[in-house]
């Protein structure tokens, strides 16, 4: 608290009113009041998703897309009307090139399924990079393991940052794919995709950028990044679980075989033949999320009324604060030190465990994220087996960076 | 402290934890398996040697982990030494018993003194989550005693 006062925070947005939006933010753990820095895993949701969620349900809900009746077509609206909100977000082209899936993994495994086994050949090479979340890794293994395609590993630096030296020496004739985070979810490393964009263009290759931490902290313009795919998901970006976005440059979509077959994304079927739908229903079969579709449209909207340009100002204070106060502590080691993170604080403490910090933090009311964060290579890299992670949405605060500090504090007497 | 984490962190715990017993590998030992929790990603290795009736003559292990998992591993190597298959067997109830407080408490005839040891133990049972940390050790010795080389607790 001190601490706190020693500074003058930017306040960009009024932060308690804001959080007043949260209702599970009110609610206690283990008696203490909640600490929520695990955002990163999953935000919680403001009061206009959960409203347009039980809206949905309550008084418009039907099927989407097959129904000759007043709710279907009404539901159908609303389904359509959140991809044009998701491709406004994004700044795609056209709503034709969002699609609909239940989360970034989905996505990730839905370009690797289609667009990857259409287009690669045994030889060819996807570039990866050092931090990725096992959901860009193992989709392309499997196709490896399928295929016969490479997979090269760009390297990263100590401090976190991809090494764009080592990035330019992985690129040739052979490079077909740059699968890429856009956020490390350990790290908060912030990648230059743009230019790494540019430069796999450069080699001839197209690029898949993995969204799922960058959506919530930073304006994404697909258009202006370049990008040929770009895969996210609702819940952590403040919106429903069980939905997620595939954008999809329209030609290669096009181009792209389906994903799984099924209802709704044929335009006619007899057993000798199908005719497969257009975009983006080809990619959408059978009945989708929803309300969850529908419900993404307010998280998007509540996130675009605030601006990206307060949101970033207000976590900018959160990390640099959160990064001065941990790294006061005896014995703390702060993993990702690159600057302009997004996001996270991923640390190890002297002998303590992750998982003993973070139970001992649980019974204060914190929750943060312990283990390997499915990002194992990273772990390996890193040379630790598991880093615990604070992580910050928009709601938090330097009282609650406060109440981490004094955890950690609570764990290093105890692990002394 | 809280009571639950004062209970789950006992200077007995905290003590194996920063200073495991029996931290090494035996060279020629009767069996052995690797054990692996992919919920946090550490990773064990257990060894036995293995007595006239089946007694257990040594037992180590290697490996890094929480302070429960290092904890529960040290002390599962000195409670398990000169006991019979059977006994061990026994001593895994009681422990599973006293972190999950569920299914039947084992008898405890004849190594009362090693099933009282286990008693650090029991505050887990207020960490569910933690239970597999507690266990890992145990179940990794299972594997070894089974031939089996690998154990993973999911």
């Amino acid at each position: 608290m001190k601490a706190a006062r020693q500074h003058t925070p930017v306040v960009s947005y009024d932060v308690a009113k804001l959080r007043a939006e949260f209702p599970i933010l009110a609610r206690s753990v283990h008696g203490k009041k909640l600490v929520y820095l695990d955002s990163a895993a999953s935000a919680q949701k403001p009061r206009a998703v959960i409203d347009c969620e039980r809206q949905v349900y309550e008084e418009e809900y039907a099927n989407v897309h097959r129904g000759p009746h007043f709710l279907s077509e009404w539901a159908s609206d609303r389904f359509e009307a959140a991809r044009a909100t998701v491709r406004k977000f994004l700044n795609a082209a056209d709503a034709r090139e969002i699609i609909f899936t239940r989360n970034a993994t989905e996505s990730i495994n839905l370009v690797a399924a289609t667009w990857g086994r259409r287009f690669l050949k045994a030889g060819d090479e996807v570039v990866l990079s050092e931090m990725e979340h096992h959901s860009n890794i193992v989709p392309w293994q499997m196709l490896r393991d399928a295929i016969g395609i490479e997979i090269k590993v760009a390297p990263i630096t100590d401090d976190g940052e991809l090494s764009l030296d080592g990035f330019d020496r992985l690129l040739g004739p052979r490079t077909k794919l740059v699968a890429i985070t856009h956020v490390s979810n350990v790290l908060g490393t912030v990648v230059p995709v743009a230019e790494v964009i540019r430069r796999a263009h450069a080699a001839g290759a197209k690029v898949l950028i993995d969204g799922c931490q960058a959506v919530m902290h930073r304006a994404v313009d697909v258009r202006a990044l370049g990008c040929d795919f770009y895969a996210f998901s609702g819940h952590k970006l403040y919106g429903p679980s069980g939905i997620g976005v595939l954008y999809g440059r329209s030609e290669l979509l096009e181009a792209m075989p389906p994903y799984m077959g099924g209802g709704g994304m044929i335009s006619s079927v007899s057993f000798a033949h199908t005719e497969y739908a257009g975009i983006p229903q080809r990619f959408e079969a059978g009945t989708p999320a929803i309300a969850q579709a529908i419900a993404l449209a307010p998280a998007i909207e509540f996130v675009l009324e605030l601006g990206f340009e307060a949101i970033q100002a207000h976590e900018r204070d959160l990390i640099a604060y959160a990064t001065q106060r941990l790294s006061a502590i005896d014995g703390l080691t702060i993993h990702g030190t690159a600057p302009g993170k997004d996001g996270v604080v991923s640390f190890t403490l002297g002998h303590a465990h992750a998982h003993d910090i973070a139970t001992i933090l649980d019974r204060a009311g914190i929750a943060i994220r312990a283990g390997h964060h499915c990002a194992m290579p990273l772990m390996h890299r890193l040379g630790v087996a598991a880093t615990a992670r604070a992580s910050f949405g928009l709601y938090n605060t330097r009282v609650e960076v406060d109440a981490l500090a004094e955890g950690i504090e609570a764990v290093r007497r105890i692990f002394a | 402290m809280q009571d639950d984490l004062r209970d789950l962190y006992q200077e007995v715990i905290l003590d194996h934890g920063r200073r495991p017993r029996n931290l090494r590998a035996i060279a020629d030992a009767s069996a052995s398996a690797q054990g692996h929790n992919p919920l946090c990603g550490d990773q064990i290795k257990v060894y036995l040697t293995l007595g006239p009736g089946d007694v257990v003559e040594d037992a180590s292990f290697e490996g890094k982990g929480c302070a429960i998992s290092v904890a529960s591993a040290s002390l599962m190597t000195e409670l398990v030494r000169g006991r019979t298959l059977a006994d061990i067997e026994r001593l895994f109830g009681g422990l599973h018993h006293r972190c999950t407080g569920q299914g039947e408490a084992p008898s405890e005839a004849g190594i009362e003194d090693a099933m009282e040891k286990l008693d650090v133990l029991s505050g887990v049972r207020e960490f569910p989550v933690r239970v597999k940390c507690a266990t890992l050790a145990w179940h990794t010795l299972q594997a070894a005693l089974a031939g089996r080389a690998k154990v993973s607790t999911e």
